[in-house]
Order: structure tokens, then C-alpha cells, then sequence
């Protein structure tokens, strides 16, 4: 194959995976973009084997390393349970961040000749920037998987002057850097290797600072960086489609991310750079006087039954729960009998962005029944019953009428307005804001304490046996 | 105790019961074009079940479709005098108030007897004269009217009932007058528009005229002197017209009050305005005890559409509209004028059936046969007692007013200023910065470079624009996709593995593959998984 072939298969690849980007966009065209992406993946893979590029031996070295590659991956995605999704994720960002460290290492062992001058600088920092960027991927990304997968606790980790050790790593990285460029192909191995480790630090501290309730961006913003890691990849290998590929990605992955943060009317910058309350000291929140109404299973479907419209509002704790199954029965029975029921979905809620929707989805909940915030927040008022199952910050009624809580201004579901809600918990313990919640005192509101699996299933059984009993039941 | 033990119905004895238990009677109604009857064959199967025994004068329910012999099929008794009929029974059911009767020559109140009750609409407050010649016979009189609304009384709310039936029947009159669709239509012959059906007045009548209406099609909108009924106005489909007015119409009983004149002259020029643009009026605006309030005016009539149609169900009270007659449809400026106030009788069978079932609950409230008592404590039969022996008990005490729908919680504190929003002078910082940081480049980076950037750049604007109206529902899929051709950087990784087997870099190269190849395709794969999983 000659390079013209090469670069015209290169550019229908990057076609394909704009297409496949916007058609994602969409949820009548998101299966066709998810195969808009595999094809142009397959005309990339297969024109650079097909290059001048890869000849001789390469050819082994490259089926052996993609066939078990491919198999791995491929039994990972279908094995992988759906509350899972978020560590699979994460743990697929590591691997780009690792191949990209790799790559770059890798290009910088074997220099290409003839560059000189304002090329070679341009080729060292190309190579310097790239492994960066792969290192801070790899290593945050695990941070991330560790965190999601609760192998290490989920709680911001906050040392004492981390802002500090922040510019102190950053300060080292452009050390190494201008020594790194001072020195030729065979001596910059140290100060690079170095480096490496460094962004390494910097990777697991940034997303160890960054609690379990901001995970949604972290995840969104490492799968950014992995982008820039091609991309930077790209610029060392002169290789356009990985360019515009990383550029695709790492672009996408920041507007996801500033998408979010905007959900959450935070600033992109103190999400990154970890934790609540990193702002000004703002007072001390409102102390909430009161106390929280328990109630029963039995109470909880009286009033499901008498319901004439229901909103449910799940958060990550129906994830945890694994109670979707149950959530969505409730639904379909509920909807049977004519009541109109509905999901209310907060856009940081669960651990992945749009995890509450998968979820759903696995259920086999109809799309269009489950909504975002800001095209439910208005109807709470008219509603009779809103079931939040697992959620806790993102109900929080502090966040509109304190301003000195902790996540005074973010956005949230606004359930108080309507005439009941019934909150599933486990306990009365705070969420991840570490904030307490005046929701749960609040005279509309009852608690229904326990797992939230056990309850929705009581819920469901219960509901399903009065279907049964009076199957012409009349709504009125 | 014993009475209790008898009216167990375990032994023949309680068959001997039924000869001494007390008479209902249904007499025949004799107001002209009444086609109701006080009880149907169904409800007088359920009246003798209670105790009662039943005598149906002849022909009492003919206009209603029900014969003569499907009261007897029942164990009905007939009886071919009204004059007898009235005399025999102990408990008479009318649906009229009493009046002259045309066939006997004598007044229905002076039929009546010490020891009787008469049982059917009477509107005490509207006939005062006719209360004096019943309590001149020592009669005791209960008013279906009166029924308390309350929410243990809504079965016995006759009221209620035959509004219901009413309001919809207004719709029907107002679909036989009304020369079109009241669905939109888009046929091959042309598109037809929606009918607008304004409805005034919201009780139990307006909301059926909005469920008729809005069930036959039309675009439905409502207004009521009584902002709590808004809900129950969009819970029936219908737009809730709303006067930005400060006041509440809500009165006693559930009923409206009379307004303000300001309020009404706000009220009025909501009228006029709508009065254009609707199709049909339908009126139902009723204060208890007054003549039905004006709200329809010539002019307002004047200014409709041709064609349109009022139905005005206050017409019996002396309209809603000026121009009204009652009891009579015509056309005024081509307009019609319905001013029907025999709405429910136009339905007589399924009218007979409702009030004959209100009638029904009210004895049973009142125990039955066996425990027949009018009971003071009780507050549905104290509020419909209107002579008890003669002796004028009407108007009851009045009941409580209703309570408040949950007092309306203090408005949440309002929500504190959100983030200050950027100010502008940081977005001109942001250009200066890029085109000095461009320019910086231009000088320095070789030309090379500088196509790769150009791609570079692009690319960034288009995922840009690509991803920014992403669904919000499909994030996850959209980052896995991405994390999936993120996996692109194997590229790297094969341009790399062509040289010696055992070359450090030859060795990472192939590394890079394999981990960039397991999350190409855990990538793809589990995206496919989750689009999968969302169906409509």
C-alpha cells in the first residue's frame, strides 16, 4: 500500500470516528455511531499494517499482540457487571495512558534522523509532553478504578498543602524538562524516566483529592487526557490521524467535563483540583432541627397505590443496590394500573456520567420515561409521590437555601415540592458531600430505612400481589 | 338488640316483616317534560333489600324506559292511583317538588300526612309557600338540595349526580348545535380546527362539560371565582383561565361566593376577550340562594363567531347570559342560545338511576326500614331536614367550612446568587493570550509542525461542536466510544514493532498494542452492550 493509500484510509478513518461521535450524540442513531467508530478503527488498524511501515517481523509481534489483546478486552466488556461500568472505564483509561508512556518511550529509544534544529526541540518536547500527559492517565485512572471498586477509600484525600505539592511536582516536571532537552537521544533517558514517575505521583494525588461524588467528571476529564495523550503521541509520530483522533477525544472528554461541572455550577478548576469546600471558608452551615419520620413497606405502597403521579429519583445507591430490576418492575406495574411515573435523573448522579440511565436502560426502562433534572424539576410540584432511592446530595434542599453549605449553588432535584416523598436509606448518614440534608426533616418527608434492594423488592412483591388480587382495579 | 337479631335474614319470619315494614312510594312525575322517576327497578330491588316495600305508581317510569312490569319482575308494588299512592306510603320519593297536580286538581303538598316524608329536591329557600302548606300537614319534609357536601354525603349528593349528568349533556347540545368537528382534523377535503369550548364555573357540572368536551376533542378552557379548583380543572385536560386578581371565591359548603366588583370587572373583560375566540360557551356560574350571576352580555354574545353556541346552565336560575330564555333553544345573531333546564331529564334513564342510588344511600344512612330514625346527630340528614312533623327545621346549622388545602408552605428562601458569572474582560484576555501564544508559534515552529497543528486544532473544534448537544442519558456510551478510539494510540505502537525482536523499543511498541488493543475492543464491545440495553 502506498502512502497515498495510507493517508486517504486515514482520512475516511477520521470521518468515521466524527460520525461516530455525533451520531452518539443521539439516541436514534447511537447504535450506528457506535458502528461508524469500529469501522473506521478497522480501516485505521488496516491501513497502517498495510503501510510501509510495518513489514518483517512485525507482522508476528503485531497479530501476536492483538489477538489476546482483542480477546481480553472483548471478554472484559461482556463479563463486566453494568454498576461495574465505571471501573471498567476507568480501567481502560489506564490503558491508553500506558500505551501512550509506552509509545512515547518507545519513539524516543530509536530517533528518527535528519531532525534538527527547531524540529528536534519541537520532536524532544512532543515526546516529553506526551509521556506526561500518558503517565498522569495511567496512574489517575487507577486511582480512580481503586476508588470506584472501593479498594481504597472513596474520601477526598486531602493532605495539608496539596495545592503546594501540586506546583511542587508540576515545578519538578519543567526541571527535568529543560534538562531533558539539553541532553541527546541516548542521555534523556534518565531525566524522562524520571519525569515519568513524577506525573505518576501527580496522577494518583490529583484524582486521590477528587471525592466519590465528583467521580462523573474525573472520569470524563481522564477520558480527555487519554485523547491528548494520542494526540501528543500523534505530533511525535507525525501521524495526522492520530491528531485528529486524540484531538476528537481530548476535546469531547473536556466539554463532558464542562458539561458536569456546569450540572453542578462548580468550576471546572476546583473539581480538578479536588474536594469540597476548597473555596473560601464560607461560615458554618445551618444546623437542621428536627426529626426524620421513619416508615414502612407497607406505608410506602399504600401510598404508591394511591399515587396518581410518581417520580422516582435513584442515585448511586440503587447502583450499589443492584435494586434497577426491581425499581424498573415497580414501574411497569405502576404504570399498568395508569399511574404516571417517571425519573428524575440528576446529571452527576451514580459514579459514570449518565450511569443512572444505563442502568435503566439494563431494566428495561423506556427512555423516555426517564428525564433530566431540568426537564423534571418543574413538574415535582404537581406530583404526589416521589420515591428517592439511594440518592442524598443530589436532593439536598441546602444546596438552593444555605449558602453556606458546602455545595451551596449546585443544581438539584427538587423534591420537596411535591406532596410526598419517601427517601430509601440506609441510614441517616450524610452523603458524599459529607453535608447533612434538611430534606429527610422536612414535614413531606419519610424515611424508609434498610438496603434498598430488600425494600424494592418487599415494594414490588407487595404491589404485584394486589395486581393479581384485583386485576380490573379502575384508576379513577 | 332483638330488632337487630330479627333483621337477620336466616328465617321465614322475616318475610311476615316485609307486610308491616314501612311503604316507600314513587309516584308518577308530573311537572311537564320531567322524564326522571324517583326510583328504577335496580334501586327498588336495593330499597326492599333494606326493609322497605315499594309501591310504583303506573307508568311512574315509562318516560324513562322503564315499564311497569319490570317493576313488578322486582316485587314492586303497582298502584294505578297517585292519590292512594300518596296516601299508603310512609316514605314518598319524588324528583320534583311537590306542585298542583293537572290530573287529580289538587296540590301534591296537600296530599301529604302527619307521619309521612317526603324525600326529592325542594329548594326551601326559592319556595317558601310551598314549606307552609307542608308543614300545615304536619309533614316531614327533606330536601335533596340540602344534602351537606361533605365527603361522607357525596353519595348521597343529588346534586352532584345530576350536574354530572348535565354537564355533559350540555356538551352533547352544544355538539347538536354546532355545525362542526370538535376535533382537529386533517382529512384529504381540507384541514378542520379543533372547536375552543370555554367553560365558566367549575363544579361538578363544569368539570363533566370538560371532560365531554375535551373527550370529544376540543381544545378546553375553564375558568372559576376559586383558584383551589385549577388543579381539578388541568387534572380534566382543560387550560385554567386565570385573572391575575387578588381573591378567593371560595365560600362555604364548597360553593362559590359572590365577588368584589372590581374582581368582576376584571372577570368581565376576560369574558369579552374570549367570547371572540372561542366556539362555545357553556355557563354553569351558580350562587346558592341568589339569581344566577350575569356574565355573558349582549355585546359579548354580539361579538361571537357566527355559528357559535352558548349552552347556559344557570338558565333555570335566570342564566348566566342576557340574552338567555330559559327552557328554550334559539338563535340570537347566530349565536344559539341553549337554555335547556331539563338537562338531566334528557338523560331520564341514567338520571332515574343516579338519584334513585342517592336515594338509596340516604335511607340506608338514615337506617333503613327497620332502624328508620331521623337522626339530629347526623349531619347529613340534619342538613337536608327541612320540616321535621311539621315543624320548620331548615337551614340546618351551618357545617364547617372546608379546610384549607395544606395552608401553602413560605416560599423557599430564594436560591442564593448563583457563581458571579465571569466578567467579560476575561473572555478579551483569553484572545489576546491565544493569538500572542499563536503568534509565538509562528515563529518559532518549523513548517512541518505547523500542518500537523492546523489538523490539531480543527479536529479539537469539531469534537467540540460534535459532543455539545450530547443527551445527557448518553454520556457513559459517548465516553466508552471515545475510550475506545482513544485506543488509536496503538498506531504508535505499530510503527514502532518493524524493527529487531528484541530492541527495547520494538518490545514497548508491542506492549502499547496490547493494552491499546484490549481497551479498543472492551471499548466498542461494551458500548455496544449498553445501546443495546436502551429501548423506547
Amino acid at each position: 500500500m502506498n502512502n497515498s493509500l495510507v493517508t486517504v484510509a486515514y482520512i475516511a478513518a477520521s470521518g468515521l470516528f466524527i460520525l461516530s461521535l455525533a451520531g452518539l450524540s443521539n439516541q436514534e442513531t447511537a447504535r450506528k455511531g457506535n458502528l461508524y467508530g469500529i469501522i473506521g478503527m478497522i480501516v485505521a488498524l488496516g491501513a497502517t499494517a498495510l503501510s510501509a511501515s510495518v513489514s518483517g517481523t512485525g507482522y508476528a509481534a503485531l497479530l501476536a499482540m492483538i489477538l489476546p489483546g482483542a480477546l481480553i478486552g472483548a471478554v472484559l466488556a461482556s463479563r463486566v457487571a453494568m454498576t461495574s461500568m465505571p471501573e471498567l472505564v476507568a480501567i481502560l483509561h489506564s490503558f491508553v495512558g500506558l500505551a501512550a508512556v509506552l509509545v512515547g518511550i518507545g519513539n524516543y529509544l530509536s530517533p528518527e534522523a535528519g531532525l534538527t534544529g527547531a524540529e528536534a526541540t519541537i520532536h524532544q518536547i512532543e515526546i516529553y509532553l506526551g509521556v506526561f500527559i500518558g503517565a498522569v492517565t495511567f496512574a489517575g485512572s487507577i486511582v480512580a478504578f481503586a476508588k470506584l471498586r472501593e479498594l481504597i477509600s472513596s474520601k477526598p484525600l486531602t493532605l495539608p498543602g496539596r495545592h503546594l505539592l501540586n506546583i511542587g511536582f508540576l515545578v519538578g516536571t519543567l526541571v527535568l524538562g529543560v534538562q531533558f532537552m539539553g541532553l541527546d537521544a541516548s542521555t534523556g533517558l534518565q531525566p524522562l524516566l524520571i519525569m515519568t514517575a513524577i506525573a505518576c505521583l501527580l496522577g494518583l494525588h490529583l484524582v486521590a483529592a477528587i471525592g466519590g461524588a465528583d467521580m462523573p467528571v474525573v472520569i470524563s476529564m481522564l477520558n480527555s487526557y487519554s485523547g491528548w495523550a494520542a494526540a501528543a503521541a500523534g505530533f511525535m509520530l507525525n501521524n495526522d490521524l492520530l491528531i485528529i483522533t486524540g484531538a476528537l477525544v481530548g476535546s469531547s472528554g473536556a466539554i463532558l467535563s464542562f458539561i458536569m461541572c456546569r450540572a453542578m455550577n462548580r468550576s471546572f478548576i476546583s473539581v480538578i483540583l479536588g474536594g469540597f469546600g476548597s473555596g473560601p471558608s464560607k461560615g458554618a452551615a445551618k444546623a437542621i432541627e428536627g426529626e426524620a419520620t421513619p416508615t414502612t413497606i407497607d406505608e410506602t405502597v399504600e401510598r404508591l397505590r394511591n399515587a396518581r403521579s410518581v417520580i422516582i429519583a435513584p442515585g448511586y445507591g440503587m447502583a450499589v443496590a443492584q435494586a434497577q430490576h426491581a425499581v424498573a418492575d415497580i414501574t411497569r406495574i405502576l404504570r399498568d394500573r395508569g399511574v404516571t411515573v417517571r425519573f428524575g435523573i440528576h446529571p452527576v448522579a451514580g459514579r459514570l456520567p449518565g450511569h443512572m440511565n444505563v442502568l435503566l436502560a439494563e431494566a428495561n426502562v423506556p427512555y423516555d420515561i426517564v428525564l433530566e433534572m431540568d426537564e423534571i424539576n418543574e413538574d415535582f410540584a404537581k406530583t404526589d409521590l416521589v420515591l428517592v432511592i439511594g440518592a442524598n446530595d443530589t436532593v439536598n434542599p441546602s444546596a438552593l437555601d444555605d449558602p453556606n453549605s458546602p455545595i451551596a449553588g449546585m443544581p438539584v432535584l427538587e423534591v420537596w415540592d411535591a406532596a410526598q416523598v419517601i427517601v430509601m436509606k440506609r441510614s441517616m448518614a450524610s452523603g458524599y458531600a459529607g453535608v447533612d440534608n434538611p430534606l429527610f426533616y422536612k414535614e413531606n418527608t419519610a424515611m424508609l430505612f434498610g438496603d434498598a434492594r430488600q425494600n424494592v423488592d418487599a415494594i414490588r412483591a407487595s404491589l404485584a400481589q394486589e395486581s393479581a388480587a384485583s386485576p380490573a382495579m379502575a384508576v379513577v | 338488640m332483638t330488632i337487630a337479631a330479627e333483621a337477620t335474614p336466616s328465617s321465614a319470619p322475616s318475610e311476615q316483616q316485609v307486610k308491616t315494614s314501612l311503604k316507600v312510594g314513587v309516584p308518577k312525575e308530573i311537572y311537564p317534560g320531567e322524564q326522571r322517576v324517583s326510583a328504577t327497578p335496580d334501586t327498588a330491588k336495593v330499597l326492599q333489600k333494606m326493609g322497605f316495600e315499594v309501591w310504583v305508581e303506573t307508568g311512574a317510569g315509562l318516560s324513562a324506559n322503564f315499564s311497569d312490569a319490570s317493576y313488578e319482575a322486582v316485587g314492586c308494588h303497582l298502584c294505578p292511583d297517585a292519590r292512594q299512592l300518596w296516601a299508603i306510603a310512609d316514605i314518598v320519593l319524588k324528583v320534583r317538588p311537590p306542585q298542583a297536580h293537572p290530573d287529580l286538581g289538587v296540590h301534591e303538598a296537600t296530599l301529604t300526612r302527619s307521619g309521612q316524608t317526603l324525600i326529592s329536591f325542594l329548594w326551601p329557600a326559592q319556595n317558601p309557600a310551598l314549606l307552609e302548606q307542608l308543614a300545615a300537614n304536619q309533614a316531614t319534609a327533606i330536601a335533596m338540595d340540602s344534602v351537606p357536601r361533605i365527603t361522607r354525603a357525596q353519595k348521597m349528593d343529588a346534586l352532584s349526580s345530576m350536574a354530572n349528568l348535565a354537564g355533559y349533556r350540555a356538551v352533547i347540545e352544544a355538539a347538536n348545535q354546532f355545525g362542526r368537528f370538535f376535533t382537529g382534523q386533517i382529512t384529504a377535503a381540507g384541514k378542520v380546527p379543533p372547536a375552543k369550548v370555554l367553560v365558566i364555573g367549575a363544579g361538578v357540572a363544569g368539570l363533566a362539560a370538560l371532560g365531554a368536551a375535551r373527550g370529544l376533542g376540543a381544545i378546553v378552557r375553564a375558568f372559576d371565582t376559586r383558584p383551589v379548583v385549577k388543579e381539578q380543572v388541568e387534572s380534566m385536560g382543560a387550560e385554567f383561565l386565570e385573572l391575575h386578581f387578588e381573591e378567593d371565591g371560595s365560600g362555604a359548603g364548597g360553593y362559590a361566593k359572590e365577588m368584589s366588583p372590581e374582581f368582576i370587572k376584571a372577570e368581565m373583560a376576560l369574558f369579552a376577550a374570549q367570547a371572540k375566540d372561542v366556539d362555545i360557551i357553556i355557563t354553569t356560574a351558580l350562587i346558592p340562594g341568589r339569581p344566577a350571576p350575569k356574565l355573558i352580555t349582549r355585546d359579548m354574545v354580539e361579538s361571537m363567531k357566527a355559528g357559535s353556541v352558548i349552552v347556559d346552565m344557570a338558565a333555570e336560575q335566570g342564566g348566566n347570559c342576557e340574552v338567555t330564555r330559559p327552557g328554550e333553544i334559539y338563535r340570537y345573531h347566530d349565536v344559539a342560545i341553549v337554555g335547556l333546564t331539563d338537562l338531566p331529564s334528557r338523560m331520564a334513564n341514567q338520571a332515574s338511576q343516579l338519584y334513585g342510588t342517592n336515594l338509596c344511600h340516604l335511607l340506608k344512612d338514615m337506617g333503613g326500614a327497620e332502624h328508620y330514625t331521623i337522626d339530629y346527630e347526623d349531619e347529613v340528614v340534619r342538613g337536608a331536614l327541612v320540616l321535621h312533623e311539621g315543624e320548620l327545621k331548615w337551614p340546618a346549622p351551618k357545617p364547617a367550612a372546608p379546610p384549607l388545602p395544606a395552608a401553602a408552605a413560605p416560599k423557599e428562601a430564594p436560591a442564593p446568587a448563583m457563581l458571579k458569572p465571569e466578567p467579560k474582560s476575561k473572555g478579551w484576555l483569553w484572545m489576546i493570550l491565544i493569538g500572542a501564544a499563536l503568534i509565538g508559534i509562528g515563529l518559532g515552529a518549523p513548517e512541518s509542525f505547523l500542518s500537523h497543528f492546523i489538523v490539531f486544532v480543527l479536529a479539537c473544534f469539531v469534537g467540540w461542536q460534535v459532543i455539545w448537544n450530547v443527551a445527557p442519558a448518553l454520556h457513559t456510551p459517548l465516553m466508552s466510544v471515545t475510550n475506545a478510539i482513544s485506543g488509536i494510540i496503538i498506531l504508535g505502537g505499530m510503527l514502532q514493532i518493524s524493527g529487531p525482536v528484541t530492541a527495547p523499543t520494538t518490545v514497548l511498541g508491542a506492549i502499547a498494542i496490547l493494552v491499546g488493543t484490549i481497551n479498543i475492543a472492551g471499548g466498542f464491545w461494551v458500548t455496544q452492550r449498553m445501546l443495546n440495553m436502551f429501548r423506547k
